[in-house]
């Protein structure tokens, strides 16, 4: 270490003229930005999504289309229909309510339980914000990454169905303005629910491996099980099934796609209605992250 | 052992930490156990005591990173964990993300404590970790990651830094820079609250220190006054009649036989008499001299343990008071 360096900053000498000792939300959010855009997980998860996204509704009906290939007994002029352009909203969303949902809510237990794991939530504490203060930053800085996301997805998968559309000789509509702010807004919100429950999830737990492996259990098995197998037998399960957050997900989803019904993702069904579900989704999101403060104000941090 | 300056550096009424009764239990185990002390503005102040003593417990409710069972913590005069105060800090280790830099996990912690960007190159120099600050943090020595957190603590440009074995995988040089750092800190008004196993450091850069104990704290004093305590080795024959005469002028309490002499909890100015009446009683002093205890003496005295190792929670608090100074023992 050198011994030469004044540890004071030159303009500021004595204690009286200090003046910040902790940093704004804005500044906690660009600082959360910063540790989540320069982590190579954030890379990898929310670019698997849209590239997942793009395989299963787009390129893999086109190639079918192509090769002339029907799909449950359907032509295969409606392959390629269904990745035309006016299916952009079904087309980048349909995802979430399961591989996407999956891989948001991957990255949240990432984002809060990393910080146990390295001992850096000490650290952050450390410098001085409030425990709320630094979760809304977290929280905001994962809404700002995930619209980004959602945004990139649409303009990809537009993309690709207009070059589809153009390659096929096919009509160009696209959705309305109208049906495109919904379609983001939707997809922002399921997006942004899968996140904050892994968030909870890797709070409670401290930890990553466990908060992920729990989450991916749920997303990809328990509630399979409950609407395909548990909700058909038992009359208790088929109401429950209603307060799921992916069926809630894949409720939207399909609400959002509007006319279109021949949907082929998992996870994709019209259980509840569409304003029902985006209201149930607002709310787990509101739960999922009072109880993550609740957990992160009340707990020592040790 | 280098000589110890014997001013506190505070004034009266000063005080930048105060814990009153501060207690924390897990369960049914009390790790904090009615602690209560003072740390004034300007000083360096030593915080020891052996592994699972309480020290980093502690130290966290100081931070207000954990919530007291009963008592208070007060920092700067706002409860520990005021977002308003300027404190610095290195508890249990550096915790730093280990996909970024140095200088980027700084920006980060820069951002969260309000410090202007210009700060990070400033504490990174300090440190000299300047010239790897670009790396990633997972490369980085054990010394390098301390060094980044002693660098972290700075950067709110604090008015109290708290560091929890600070030396911790540094090399010797290190360890000299961060002595250096420490009373350069304390120089520029800064008040640090060290905690070490490092004794020798303790003893040459701190100005008072606490020895706690199984959660409790066992004394307060200035280091001077701690290393204060000097004792006198008596070579003579026969030693048990050469040990009761001893003990019928200064006290049973002060007379000890160790490895074939006679220590005698006493000064300079003992010497003389202890002789005189030694050689009136008849007994042959071949040998006397007078020791200085080290730092390391003491806190074994106080604590009871081998350094590293947590005495028995059933030992009696404090055992070795009697050999301190009243105005040394809490």
């Amino acid at each position: 270490m050198s011994t030469a360096t004044d540890t004071r900053t030159p303009e500021r000498g004595a204690p009286s003229a200090r003046t910040r000792t902790v940093g704004s939300l804005g500044a906690i959010v660009s600082a959360e930005l910063l540790k989540l855009l320069r982590r190579p997980a954030t890379w990898v998860l929310l670019g698997l999504w849209p590239a997942l996204q793009l395989v299963f509704s787009t390129l893999i009906p086109y190639v079918s289309y192509r090769r002339g290939a029907s799909y449950e007994g359907s032509p295969p002029e409606a392959l390629l229909a269904s990745t035309l352009p006016d299916r952009l909203v079904e087309n980048t969303l349909s995802g979430l309510p399961l591989f996407g949902g999956a891989l948001l809510l991957t990255l949240g237990a990432l984002l809060a339980g990393s910080e146990y794991g390295w001992g850096t939530l000490k650290t952050l504490l450390g410098q001085g914000p409030r425990r709320l203060t630094l979760l809304a930053g977290q929280l905001l800085a994962l809404i700002v990454v995930l619209a980004g996301t959602v945004l990139l997805s649409f303009l990809f998968t537009a993309l690709v169905s207009w070059a589809i559309a153009t390659g096929a000789s096919a009509t160009v509509d696209w959705p309305s303005a109208a049906q495109l702010v919904r379609g983001f807004g939707g997809g922002l919100l399921i997006a942004t629910t899968w996140g904050v429950l892994g968030m909870l999830l890797g709070t409670a737990l401290r930890s990553t491996a466990l908060p992920i492996g729990l989450g991916l259990v749920w997303v990809l098995a328990v509630e399979n099980l409950i609407v395909n197998v548990a909700a058909p037998l038992l009359g208790v399960f088929d109401a429950a099934q209603a307060a799921l957050p992916g069926v809630n997900a894949g409720s939207l989803v399909a609400a959002l796609a509007g006319d279109h019904a021949e949907l082929r993702t998992p996870g994709v069904a019209a259980i509840v209605d569409g304003g029902q579900a985006a209201w149930v989704l607002a709310g787990f999101l509101v739960v999922f992250t009072a109880l993550t403060g609740l957990l992160l104000t009340r707990r020592d941090v040790t | 052992m280098q000589p110890v300056q014997e001013s506190v550096g505070g004034r009266a009424g000063d005080e930048v930490v105060v814990l009153d009764g501060l207690t924390k239990r897990y369960g049914a185990r009390t790790v904090v156990d009615d602690l209560s002390l003072t740390v004034r503005r300007g000083e360096v102040y030593g915080f020891l005591g052996p592994n699972g003593a309480g020290k980093t417990t502690t130290l966290r409710a100081l931070l207000g990173l954990i919530r007291p069972t009963s008592g208070s913590a007060t920092v700067l005069d706002r409860p520990a964990g005021s977002s308003a105060v300027r404190v610095g800090a290195l508890i249990e280790g550096p915790g730093f993300y280990p996909y970024l830099s140095g200088r980027d996990n700084l920006r980060v912690l820069a951002r969260y404590a309000g410090a202007p960007s210009s700060r990070v190159d400033l504490v990174l120099g300090t440190v000299a970790l300047t010239d790897r600050a670009g790396d990633r943090y997972s490369t980085y020595s054990l010394g390098m990651k301390q060094r980044l957190g002693v660098a972290a603590a700075l950067l709110k440009d604090p008015e109290l830094v708290i560091l929890d074995e600070p030396t911790n995988g540094l090399d010797p040089a290190g360890i000299t820079d961060m002595r250096a750092l420490l009373r350069r800190l304390s120089a520029d008004g800064c008040t640090v609250v060290l905690s070490s196993h490092l004794l020798g450091e303790v003893e040459q850069v701190c100005d008072r220190v606490a020895v706690i104990s199984a959660g409790r704290l066992v004394v307060e004093s200035s280091v001077g006054e701690l290393l204060g305590l000097r004792r006198l080795v008596v070579e003579a024959e026969p030693l048990e009649e050469a040990a009761a005469v001893t003990a019928g002028l200064l006290g049973a309490d002060r007379v000890s036989v160790e490895d074939g002499v006679l220590v005698v909890q006493a000064g300079p100015e003992d010497t003389a008499r202890v002789n005189r009446a030694l050689v009136m009683a008849d007994v042959d002093v071949t040998g006397l001299r007078q020791e200085v205890q080290t730092l390391e003496e003491v806190f074994l005295q106080m604590t009871g343990s081998e350094l590293g190792a947590a005495p028995p929670t059933d030992a009696p608090p404090g055992r070795s008071r009697r050999q301190l100074p009243e105005s040394a023992v809490r």
